[in-house]
């Protein structure tokens, strides 16, 4: 991006100002839990496998991931069909759910007792057996193709109508068009989906044990939960988070080095019709991955929602309440996560090159950083000025804004980038700057990406346990974590009820804001 | 002149303050839900006590001292409740905690309790559990699990949840130098291992493993609350783990009588009678009315195997690298 004369005065120093804040979330509280430590930390031959186990699952899972949504989005991208809509927006609920709701429901179809298993037992097979590497990674791809699919799904639909309109009127065939508009595409789209998934898939640590079958499926997340909790050594959970925090610094470093920013220019924002994918053959190949890609999101999904339609009639009480409270923190974390991502993302496309590359990972590290060092860190730093048990809710709201952060800068970015190539200088001569800028050239080209990130914050937030469950206030529970009460209760069928509920309200947001960003896209 | 004012509103809210003193106890998040023994506790506790019991949580005993131990003294926690055996020896080393100091009321636990700083409040034994229905035959050892190969069970992480590391215990106790032939014969019995008990409770309730470890009081749940007696715990013939879980005031409290006052009553019948049918436990001391009908069916073990504090706090970690070593392969 070339330099210009200050067109987003405020933005600059807002972006730089959110990605500190963010960097004191995650390196401030690590420095916090190490500050605290007694003695020198070293690692142990267990230590070097967990990162191994960690480094590979992660690596495969985002692969998987993002190789499976390029022919999903592809096929979502060029077609339409009644139910399009709804299924985008119900592609986004395996990525929301908590933990636990999404390994029940991958059991239910994956599982030694679950649908398949059951199917393949009068043919004398199964039951099929998914404990180890191959668990894991399916309960990865499970949750983050779609949000692979939606990432690079708003790359393909970034792509101006008219450039797929001049393509089919110079004959483009539909590997011309691959070659020449949808590759390049990919190329800027690409290693940042792949990235963010990587960083979730690093700090996984419930389903990694759970689906991998034992200690064999050690992650570093749950190495750094045994230093903690088990060993009380601050240093040795320190120590391992920097490690954590290091790896995932190197993968976005390699991960921008490998972007080219795409430049298919400016267009009229008109609806995609395309033209050059009519063949019979080509129909049936995207008909086979959307369905495809439906059946293994969707089913599970289906198996949580007829396990909980019997519970849900006669929840307690204080289930609603808890179901309010989280919608309450859902609401200040998405807006929270605009205020943060929009200046950064400003801030980072006007500073352009590796200062603006940096300030995005500024953005990165908080998926980095080890959710129970973040949270330890908190309470180290807050314990001595300020009740955490009075502040639960508000920090929360801020981790999960800080959670949903990357994704919104993934989201936001190219979409401020594209637009500022493509108006920029005709902004500038018109003497267009700060918010008259923002407000007339940015954000119609932003409702699209704007919306997804309020939805996906707010969808995030609402699933999360987070760090509620570090600092507890009985008479302010959050939703998920009323749900695991319930669990922890024995009361099962109550807790598959919340279970529904949680599904329904996170998606319930996601929709209405994503739904929110398109309107006037559409019209 | 409005100071006067100022003055005696401040004088009112401090000597407001003073009328009720707040105890505040430190817990495991599963003690108070709607569901867990807290709001019932809370409602006796304050009609006697003239105070404000103020519950804070942390996840469970484990995530508990973790935050004792950052708080350090200046820990507003009077009263810590929730430990248990495993936990006891490294909560007496960070010297936060002042003996009790209280006469105890006879306990009916199946162990002497002498310990000067910690009192019993509930106990239960760890124990597979299964569905009758599904396993009319359940293994009776774990050498007999061992041999039992078409069974799959569920345990939890020892270094994420406390009857994961209670599992470990009972293995070391049971077996001593065997403990890592058993593990090894144990590994492929073992579908998978969780984070917590939730999990792994779950995946048996849905049918996706034969056995779970849990407690020996589980099928008083089902029995009780769901009428269902299907679901029962397998007596296994080395004896049973016991759990023990205890609460100690914290020294630096500025409560220190209020908070004996509520050990106390934590061992009166007010708190005892609520275990049973909230905690799922055995109260360490029975009320006077007697266990809920339906714990009378539960299988009782005849040996309660425990390490006492300094045993478990030893070989913890030569154990927990046992079972890593033995379940990795």
């Amino acid at each position: 991006m070339a330099r210009r004369a200050q067109p987003l005065g405020l933005a600059l120093p807002a972006g730089l100002a959110a990605a500190g804040a963010m960097l004191g979330l995650s390196l401030g509280t690590l420095a916090a839990v190490a500050w605290r430590a007694e003695g020198a930390a070293t690692l142990g031959p267990a230590d070097w496998a967990a990162l191994r186990f960690t480094l590979t699952q992660a690596l495969l899972s985002a692969a998987l991931s993002v190789a499976l949504a390029v022919p999903v989005a592809r096929a979502l991208a060029r077609r339409q069909f009644p139910g399009r809509a709804l299924l985008i927006a119900l592609l986004g609920a395996p990525f929301i759910l908590p933990v636990i709701v999404a390994v029940i429901g991958l059991l239910a179809v994956f599982g030694r007792s679950g649908l398949i298993s059951q199917a393949l037992a009068p043919l004398g097979l199964g039951p099929i057996d998914i404990y180890g590497l191959g668990g894991v990674v399916l309960a990865h791809v499970f949750f983050n193709l779609p949000l692979a699919t939606r990432l690079i799904l708003q790359g393909w639909l970034a792509i101006p109508a008219e450039r797929f309109r001049l393509a089919a009127s110079l004959g483009f065939s539909a590997r011309d068009m691959a070659r020449l508009l949808e590759w390049p595409m990919l190329r800027s789209v690409l290693p940042g989906a792949f990235l963010v998934i990587f960083l979730i898939c690093m700090t996984s640590f419930a389903v990694a044990l759970t689906l991998g079958g034992g200690p064999r499926a050690t992650t570093v997340e749950l190495a750094i939960y045994q230093a903690f909790r088990f060993e009380f050594d601050l240093g040795r959970a320190a120590l391992l988070s920097l490690i954590q925090v290091a790896l995932c610094a190197g993968a976005a470093a390699l991960a921008f080095a490998v972007t080219v920013p795409g430049g298919f220019g400016a267009g009229l924002d008109r609806p995609l019709t395309r033209r050059d994918a009519g063949g019979t053959g080509l129909r049936l190949l995207d008909g086979l991955w959307i369905g495809l890609a439906a059946l293994f999101l969707l089913v599970p999904l289906g198996m949580i929602v007829a396990r909980g339609l019997t519970g849900i009639l006669d929840l307690p009480p204080s289930v609603w309440q808890a179901a309010e409270r989280s919608l309450a923190v859902a609401l200040g974390s998405a807006a929270l996560t605009l205020i943060l991502a929009l200046p950064m993302a400003l801030a980072a496309v006007r500073l352009g090159g590796a200062p603006g590359a940096a300030l995005q990972a500024a953005g990165l590290m908080t998926i980095a950083a080890s959710p129970l060092v973040m949270g330890t860190g908190l309470f180290i730093l807050l314990f001595p000025l300020a009740d955490p048990v009075a502040l639960a809710l508000p920090l929360t709201a801020l981790v999960n804004a800080a959670m949903s952060l990357p994704f919104a800068l993934r989201a936001l970015t190219p979409a401020v980038a594209e637009a500022e190539a493509a108006f920029g200088r005709l902004a500038d001569s018109l003497g267009l700057r700060g918010t008259a800028r923002l407000r007339l050239v940015l954000l119609p080209r932003l409702r699209r990406p704007i919306g997804f990130t309020l939805g996906l914050a707010a969808a995030l937030s609402m699933g999360d346990l987070g760090v509620i469950a570090l600092f507890a206030d009985p008479d302010r529970a959050t939703l998920p974590l009323q749900l695991y009460r319930l669990v922890a209760a024995y009361r099962m069928e109550a807790a598959a009820g919340a279970a529904l509920l949680l599904l329904a309200l996170s998606l319930g947001l996601f929709w209405i804001f994503d739904r929110g960003g398109r309107i006037h896209a559409q019209a | 002149m409005r100071l006067p004012l100022i003055a005696a509103g401040i004088l009112c809210a401090t000597t407001a303050v003073a009328e009720t003193p707040v105890l505040t106890v430190y817990t495991y998040d599963s003690f108070i839900s709607d569901w867990g023994p807290g709001p019932q506790i809370k409602t006796a506790f304050e009609a006697i006590c003239g105070c404000d019991l103020r519950f804070v949580a942390a996840g469970d005993g484990a995530a508990l001292l973790a935050r004792l131990r950052l708080e350090g003294a200046r820990s507003p926690a009077d009263v810590v409740l929730g430990l248990d055996t495993n936990l006891i020896a490294a909560a007496a080393e960070t010297g936060l905690f002042a003996p009790h100091g209280i006469a105890p009321p006879a306990l009916d636990l199946p162990v002497e309790w002498t310990d000067a700083t910690f009192l019993p409040y509930d106990w239960g034994h760890f124990a597979f559990v299964y569905d009758k229905t599904r396993l009319p035959e359940p293994p009776d050892s774990f050498e007999a699990l061992i041999a039992a190969e078409d069974l799959k069970i569920v345990i939890q992480d020892p270094r994420s949840s406390t009857p994961g590391l209670g599992l470990l215990m009972w293995v070391k106790a049971a077996h001593g130098d065997r403990a890592p032939q058993i593990w090894t014969g144990l590994a492929p019995r073992i579908l998978t291992v969780t984070k917590g008990w939730s999990e792994s409770y779950g995946m048996f309730l849905d049918g996706e493993a034969d056995m779970v470890l849990s407690y020996t009081t589980s099928p008083a749940y089902h029995l009780i609350a769901e009428d269902d007696d299907s679901k029962a715990a397998a007596p296994f013939a080395e004896g049973h783990y016991l759990q023990v879980e205890v609460a100690g005031r914290v020294a630096s409290s500025d409560q220190p009588e209020l908070a004996q006052d509520f050990l106390r009553f934590m061992l009166s019948d007010a708190f005892q009678s609520v275990i049973a049918t909230t905690n799922w436990m055995y109260p360490a001391v029975t009320p006077a009315a007697g266990l809920p009908e339906g714990f009378q069916t539960l299988f009782r073990p005849e040996t309660s195997l425990l390490l006492s504090a300094e045993k478990a706090a030893a070989v913890r970690d030569t154990a927990l690298a046992e079972w890593r070593d033995a379940l990795s392969r």
